[in-house]
This record gives structure tokens, sequence and C-alpha cells, in this order.
């Protein structure tokens, strides 16, 4: 599908604000009514069409990469939760698949029913994100009946989190070398059940989106963007989805209990390439979801949940990917043979695609921004970065990454000021 | 004294609320949203979300006030119409939380701006939120804080309530 729109105001390499005049830019931002957390965008707008959008990142920078070294692994996982609450678990599987694949060169080998059940949690987890990304989406176009809606069958997910591990949001379900708690009998009957109930809900939700105008007419033919660009740009998960590239991590390169059930597995794409795909997209996975949770359900092996895990981890440089419900996480962990990381690199998937909300909000109205920024499930607590601002004048603001000779010299200062910090 | 019975009836029965990110980890504030959603609909107090925070009376904060977001805040602050109230959500907001010791200055929001009702948890449920909003109301009409006396409630009860919800 071409896009009209965007060839009447030519392409971005012609659209700078000097040669173009009669643009104006308006910032949103940090805090936002559409936004339910810090970033800002600043938009170039020509009449009601944008030309441009700049993201800057980097309000919730809390330095979880640097806080990681001081603590011991197991710390970390609690730690590596708390970088995203929507997306905890994953996290957490993710440096314990890293870990893990360290102590593997020693032999270590983790019980399958623990891959089961954190697996089966990460599904979930997948269910109450997309669920979550339903109603919020449907507040920004403002179908609010329908985001009261969703929000209450997602609590049927919720309550099946709490009931499996006690808590609502940041489940600590993982530990080295396993999982930590187990799921009886009857925990898995209330599943079974709750499943069939959100299939059935979800079908529902499918049948509206389908078929509803007010939605059709929001979303279709708004924040195009073509396969060409999704690839160029990098963009992962749902997103790259949409536009239909078929790439999922749990299908091309399974982790935990993934490999399992590889031939029931469906890579869900969808080629509207607008936010109407990506609406279809994530209802389809979620109702996926419920169906690998079933099975999974049926066929969890019997056996221990956890295996003592050695407190040092080998030396190793490791690269675990997972598929974090927006799309492709990387944790990077360089073990050095003690029982604390020497470094853990996060790339989260909002930072893949961030870029690729300045390319889809191109051409449209600037009515259409919330919701073209809404549609990427954007998580900014997982991706922001240190940059510094050198030049505050927006029109020709300059970020500069820092170099490593500034960051020694910063870390020397800081350290120099706070005596007291321990490590 | 007529006139301020009357400004307080109205605080009380409709508190609006402006919620702001001060960057948690999202935990909380999916926390946040779920106390306006259906299963414990916080409308009923008379509770509404504002966008702006020239229309609200009580500033819900969470997250560990980042360096960047520091000076936002206290804009925002500024921005509230007096009398303004505000209310720390999470243990983020409270102390810094797990964040406390990162090289980042996160130690909470009281080190920014003056706060009324601290909320602990990580991220604190919304049965919890709702007791500490209600706390705050309390607080506005001059009462003591309201005394919760915990009930013991078997399991069988909660399941069986539940699946009558579903039923329905
Ligand atoms: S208190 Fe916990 S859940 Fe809440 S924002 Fe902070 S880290 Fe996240």
């Amino acid at each position: 599908m071409v896009d009209k729109k965007k060839i009447k105001v030519g392409s971005p390499q012609t659209g700078c604000s000097s040669c173009m005049p009669n643009t104006f830019e308006i910032p949103l931002g940090p805090q936002h009514p559409a936004l339910k957390e810090p970033t800002h965008f600043l938009l170039e707008v020509e009449g009601e069409i944008i030309v441009n959008a700049t993201p800057r990142i980097g309000y919730v920078h809390r330095g979880i990469e640097k806080l990681a070294e001081t603590k011991t692994y197991s710390a970390n996982l609690t730690l590596v939760e708390r970088v995203c609450g929507i997306c905890s678990h994953i996290h957490s599987i993710s440096l314990a698949n890293a870990a893990e694949g360290a102590l593997a060169l020693e032999g270590f080998e983790v019980p399958m029913r623990a891959q089961y059940i954190r697996t089966i949690v990460a599904e979930l987890e997948r269910i109450h994100s997309h669920i979550l990304w339903l109603g919020v989406a449907a507040h920004e176009i403002g179908f609010d009946t329908l985001f009261m809606l969703s929000w209450r069958d997602r609590e049927l997910t919720m309550d099946l989190l709490e009931d499996i591990s006690g808590n609502r949001v940041n489940y600590a379900m993982n530990e080295i070398g396993g999982s930590r708690r187990d799921m009886n009998q009857s925990q898995i009957d209330r599943m079974l059940k709750y499943m069939d109930i959100t299939i059935e809900r979800m079908e529902r939700y499918k049948d509206i989106c389908l078929n509803e105008n007010t939605i059709r007419m929001r979303t279709q033919e708004v924040g195009i963007l073509l396969p060409q660009k999704a690839r160029e740009l990098c963009a992962v998960g749902p997103t790259a989805r949409a536009s239909g590239v078929a790439i999922d991590v749990r299908y091309d390169d399974p982790y935990s209990a993934y490999g399992e059930f590889r031939d029931i597995f469906n890579v869900v794409t969808y080629d509207s390439n607008d936010v109407f795909s990506l609406v279809v997209v994530r209802i389809i996975e979620t109702i996926e979801a419920c169906i690998y949770i079933k099975w999974m359900l049926k066929n969890i092996p019997d056996g221990p949940i956890f295996k003592k895990a050695p407190r040092k981890v080998p030396e190793a440089q490791i690269l675990s990917r997972t598929e974090a419900p927006r799309g492709e996480l990387i944790h990077y962990l360089w073990s050095n043979n003690t029982n604390k990381p020497y470094r853990l690199k996060i790339t989260t998937p909002t930072l893949s695609n961030i870029n690729t909300v300045s390319e889809m909000m191109k051409g449209d109205y600037l009515a259409d921004s919330t919701i073209t920024l809404a549609s990427i499930d954007p998580c900014f607590s997982c991706e922001d970065r240190m940059i510094t601002v050198v030049n505050n004048d927006r029109r020709k603001a300059k970020v500069e990454t820092w170099s490593e000779s500034q960051l020694r010299k910063y870390s020397n200062d800081w350290h120099t000021a706070n005596k007291r910090w321990k490590k | 004294m007529v006139l301020q019975k009357i400004i307080t009836w109205a605080r009380v029965k409709s508190p609006w609320i402006i919620h702001v990110n001060t960057g948690g980890c999202n935990g909380c504030d999916i926390e946040v949203v779920d106390v306006l959603t259906p299963r414990y609909d916080v409308e009923r107090l008379g509770i509404l979300i504002q966008g702006s925070p020239r229309h609200a009376d009580v500033l819900m904060v969470t997250g560990p006030a980042t360096q960047q977001m520091k000076d936002r805040l206290k804009l925002l602050h500024e921005q509230t119409p007096d009398p303004k109230f505000v209310v720390a959500i999470g243990a983020c907001a409270c102390s810094g939380g797990i964040f406390r010791h990162s090289y980042i200055p996160c130690l909470g929001i009281d080190t920014v701006i003056p706060v009324d009702v601290y909320i602990p948890g990580c991220p604190p449920k919304p049965e919890a939120i709702i007791y500490g909003v209600a706390q705050l109301l309390a607080k506005l009409q001059g009462k003591d804080s309201p005394v919760i006396t915990p009930k013991k409630i078997a399991l069988k009860d909660i399941k069986q309530s539940i699946e009558e919800d579903l039923a329905k």
C-alpha cells in the first residue's frame, strides 16, 4: 500500500527546517496526557501534517547496568525485573539464560519442569501485556469502552499470575538453576479454565476490531511502515510482524521450552502495514499465547523444579536473546569467575523500535500522532540511555553520547564526592 | 466557616488526580491505571484522572525522581493550584527503593517536593493504593486516618466469590 500523503510532503532528506519556513514545532512530553511515561518528541508540523519527528530519550535513566555490577547474580534477577514492570519476567529469564549458558560450559543443566514453568509465566505475561496495550490504544483513539472492557478481562490473567507467584507485577519466579515456585493440579485446572475464557473474550475483540468502524477509521492507513523500511530501521517484534516481516525469536532461535512446541507455533504477520495491522497482530498473538499455554499445561513433565547452581559463574561472554512482548530483548553478559557479573548490557525492543515511530509519523495528521506513538507499545523505562544535550537551542540541538575519557572523568569525580557509596 | 465547610466537602467528594512518572519501572504506573478500571474503580469515590496539572488537586507520583525528571517534577508541583497534595506510590518514590545505590541520585521524591502520603510496596497492590487515597481524604476532612482491622477469610471463600463473579 503506497501512502499518498507521504509523497505530497516530500522525502525526509529535503525536509530540513531551514528550507521549509512554513513549518512549526510542537513539543510532546515529557509530561503529556497521552504518555504514561516521560519522553519527549519534537514534532515539526506543516499545517496539520507532521513533517518530521525527533525523539529525545533519557528521562528514565537509572544506571541499572552499572548497579548490576555491584550485586550478585540472584540479586540481579530482582534488579533486572525492575527494568520494566510490564515485561519483568522476560528480563529475568534473559539474565538467567545467560548465566546458565555460562554454567553450561561446566555441564550444568536446568530441569525441564522449571523451563516449562518459566515459559508459561512468560506467555501469561505476553497476554497481559497485549491486552494492556489494546486498552491503551483504545484509550488513545477515544474508545474508552474498549479500554475498560479489555482491562477488566486482563484481571483474569493477573489473578492467575498472583495465584502462581503471589505477586501481580514483578513475579520473582526465576532463580539461577530453575524456578522458585511449583504449580499444583488445582492451579493448572484453574489456568486451563481461565485460558478458555480469555480466548473467548479475545475472539470477541477480534470481531469488534475487524468490523467496528470507530477503530477502522482511526487506525487504517495511519502510521504506515513499509516492510522495506521496517527492515532498514531494524524494527523488532509485533512492529516488524505487522509490516509482514516474519521474525520471532521464539521460533527462529527457541529458548526455554519453546523448542518443544515448534511445530504448532505460528509467527503471526499481517500485511496492511499500518496501525490497524498492529492491532490485529497483537490480538491474534494473544489467542496464540493462550493456545501455547494450554499445550504446555497438558504436556508439563514431572520432576524437580530447581537444581542448585554454583555461586561462581565461569568466565564467558554470553549473548542471550529472548522475545519480550514488544520484541527481541538482548542481554549480553560478561562473567569473570566471581559471583557478580563483570559487565551486563541490556538492549530492549523499544530502543530498536523508537526510530520507526519517526518514520511512521511522517505525513500523518497531528491528531494521529498519539496513536502512532502508542502503536509500537513504547516502554521507555526499558530503553533509556545516558545522553547529554549539548546545545539547548531546539533548532540546532546536538545530542552527544559520552566518550570513554569523559565517562572516566565523571566516574572519578563522582567516586571522590561519594566516598561512602558501597560496592 | 460555612464556605470553608463547603469547600472541604467539594474537595473530599471529588479529588482530581494527575499521574506523574518520574522514572520508575512502570510496575506502579500500571497499578495506578488498574485502580481506575472496572475491578477496582475509584471513580466511585469521585476520583478522576486529569491530563493537565492545572486541573488537578492530587499529584500521584511514581518512580525515584531521576536526575532528568527532578526539575520537571518541581515544575509540575508548582503548576498545580493550591492546596495540593502529593501521594508517593511505590518503594521507589518513597525512598529510591532498589535504585537507591545507583550512581544517579535516585533518593525518592521527598528530596524534591513535600509528600503527604507514602504508599510502600514494589509495586503496591491496587487495594493498598485505594487505602492510601482514603487516608488522604480523611486527612482533608481533618479526621484521624481510618484504621483497618485485618479479618481472617478462608481461601475457599475467596475462590468461591471469584467464581461467582465469573459466573455473572
Ligand atoms: S516501586 Fe518497584 S514496581 Fe514501583 S516503579 Fe519502583 S521498581 Fe517499579
